[in-house]
């Protein structure tokens, strides 16, 4: 890929990276509320993937899909609003951290169901082909929802109908605390998709130019009527798995040791290699932390919800 | 007007709604070319063909799942689930997802999908094949559930199931499907949300649903000779309930039974019960009566079965001691 075209994602990346790095202060504040599962670290697969589908295409998310829907092209106020619970955020305050969707932005939500994005991703990948849509929906799931009942299901009937689903696994190596060498006798998840009758492409999920590579050609198969893939992106969330993890399962080494890898570094560092100047970094840098840092305002500057609210939209 | 069955007549309104309505569609178990499991979508397969009635693997995580994923994107399908008691291997595709996108999104998505669900006993099908699981979905905020009893309510409660905007739980039972009526031969619909009162009487309100209206109507026919009339109020929705029409009949007749084939405890006939008191209380002439299942799993045996489900005989007893001055046993 062009630095043109790697600009934007790096940005990107720095924008999610900002945001996941707001959490844990606002909550200690008091201004948000409730779970929240950041992916700090896990940017090149939320960015990476989403770099290779178009306005036309569609996502399913999880309960860490800040990145996801940012990448897929979420305005950073909408999303902070929605986190702080305003009026103002993408889903009026009702959904919070876990629930934010756009469909009009093909951000088919978060969820805070593990392994709920399957069938509903398989869904809407059914309707794209009765419908004789140009599209393809990305399903984003982690390594412990590899193990319900949804995966397996979802991916035997995208397979047999040939349906145009791009299986994302982001293998983080943990669960919530479960470690994958623990959970599962496989060291990549991608060999199941043999079992589906479907390609398994494993790629390193902190190599940004390698996700946007794997993707494309993953939605090209399935824009041509071969159907579905599942990609595994070796990844690592530097954070636990929610704010309050006190991380007992995983070494402070392990940590460090992954930081090393840290997708935005990489991918900085490349672009140095390819001719960008110190300048520009340090614009997009500057930029993007203004952008995050903007957004906060907004949000925290945007109204509660008024009370009524509570029982709007419970039926269409 | 023609004569048919309720299987007839719900397999009739899908087919005018896939008529009408291109992003109609149905997906289920064995629902193509075996025609259901009772015979109801197999000729709309032979009329529509495999795109619009399709066979799915035993997945029902995925097939509701999946009806989920299609309505958000702007299709209307119509999900089968083979026995109700499957619906608890996809639980979470409809209380977790159908039930709430929508609110949890402030208004952002709908999802428009009808869930087709056979339950009841009386078959000798055991308890995995023979519950009444209605109460489940009546309790959350966000679904519809409608429990036609006739012909005509199966017609008209389909097309409307199929044309709301929300998910709709649509409830079937085994015993019901061989029971005939007068359907219209035009398009039309029963509203979702209005119960129907099948016959006037001034002395009981008899409230019930699905597989007990016939022996409702038969109870209501045998105490008729000896001069008690009851009014027999069909609930039709299950979610929301008709608490006007309910209300109205009890504040006639002074005196309310509800009737229900699942187990007693906590079910549909509690929350009617407690609507009727907080409604209702000063016209009762004396405590709403429940006539339910019982606490106990579907037994194999014809006569352990017969025993669990409500019979015309214990409508007729309570009916009349609730008509000459007695209370609950």
């Amino acid at each position: 890929m062009g630095t043109e075209e790697l600009l934007p994602l790096y940005k990107k990346m720095l924008e999610i990276r900002n945001l996941e790095l707001l959490i844990k202060p606002l909550i200690r504040e008091g201004l948000m509320r409730g779970f929240s599962h950041q992916s700090v670290g896990q940017e090149g697969v939320a960015v990476g993937v989403c770099s290779a589908l178009s306005d036309r295409d569609y996502i399913t998310s999880n309960h860490r899909g800040h990145g996801h829907v940012l990448a897929k092209g979420l305005e950073l106020k909408l999303v902070m609003a929605e986190l702080l619970g305003r009026a103002t955020g993408c889903c009026g305050g009702k959904g919070g951290s876990m629930h934010i969707a756009d469909p009009s932005l093909g951000i088919l939500g978060a969820n805070g169901i593990v392994g709920a994005g399957m069938p509903i991703a398989v869904g809407a990948a059914l309707a794209i082909k009765k419908q004789g849509m140009d599209s393809v929906v990305a399903c984003f799931f982690g390594d412990g929802a590899a193990n319900e009942g949804s995966f397996h299901e979802s991916l035997n009937l995208a397979a047999i109908w040939k349906l145009p689903v791009l299986f994302v696994c982001e293998n983080n190596l943990y669960g919530m605390s479960g470690p994958v060498k623990k959970m599962l006798l496989i060291e990549d998840i991608a060999i199941r998709a043999k079992g589906y009758g479907m390609p398994g492409i494993i790629g390193d999920g902190n190599d940004i130019e390698e996700v946007h590579k794997l993707t494309a050609e993953a939605v090209a198969r399935a824009k041509s009527g071969q159907g579905p893939t599942l990609l595994e992106f070796k990844t690592y969330r530097w954070f636990g798995h929610s704010v309050n993890d006190a991380e007992a399962y995983r070494t402070r080494e392990e940590v460090e040791e992954w930081k090393k890898l840290c997708p935005i570094h990489r991918l900085r560092d490349k672009l140095l290699t390819r001719g960008v100047t110190q300048e520009t970094i340090e614009r997009i840098d500057s930029e993007a932390k203004a952008a995050v840092e903007e957004a906060l305002e907004y949000a925290k500057n945007s109204p509660n919800p008024e009370p009524e609210a509570a029982f709007r939209d419970v039926y269409a | 007007m023609t004569m048919m069955t309720q299987l007839e007549a719900i397999r009739c309104g899908l087919s005018e709604e896939m008529k009408r309505d291109s992003s109609v569609f149905i997906m289920g178990e064995d629902v193509g070319l075996y025609g259901g499991v009772f015979g109801l979508t197999g000729p709309l397969w032979k009329e529509f063909g495999d795109d619009r009635v399709i066979d799915t693997p035993i997945s029902e995580l995925a097939i509701v799942g999946t009806g989920v994923g299609a309505a958000m994107l702007g299709l209307r399908p119509v999900v089968e689930i083979m026995f109700m008691d499957f619906i608890t291997l996809a639980m979470d595709p409809i209380v977790n997802q159908a039930a709430k996108l929508r609110y949890m999104t402030g208004g952002k998505i709908k999802v428009p999908m009808v869930v087709r669900m056979l339950g009841g006993g009386g078959l000798s099908v055991s308890a995995q094949h023979s519950q009444s699981l209605e109460a489940w979905f009546a309790h959350i905020p966000g679904l519809k559930v409608v429990a036609p009893a006739t012909a005509y309510d199966g017609k008209g409660l389909m097309k409307s199931a199929i044309r709301d905007d929300n998910t709709v739980i649509f409830i079937e039972h085994k015993l019901l499907y061989k029971s005939s009526d007068e359907v219209p031969d035009d398009d039309y619909t029963v509203p979702i949300g209005k119960a129907d009162i099948k016959r006037v009487g001034k002395d009981i309100s008899l409230i019930t649903y699905s597989g007990m209206l016939p022996k409702a109507l038969a109870a209501a026919a045998e105490l008729s000779s000896e001069g008690i009339e009851l009014e027999v109020v069909d609930l039709r929705t299950l979610r929301p309930l008709d608490s006007a029409t309910i209300l109205e009949s009890v504040c006639r007749t002074g005196k309310a039974i509800v009737l229900h084939e699942a187990p007693l405890s906590l079910g549909i006939g509690a929350e009617v019960s407690a609507l009727i008191m907080e409604g209702a209380f000063d016209y009762l002439d004396a405590p709403v009566v429940r006539i339910a299942g019982k606490e106990v799993p579907s037994p194999y045996n014809d006569t352990l079965e017969a025993q669990v489900i409500p019979t015309v005989g214990q409508i007729v007893t309570v009916a009349r001691k609730l008509r000459h001055g007695g209370c609950n046993d």
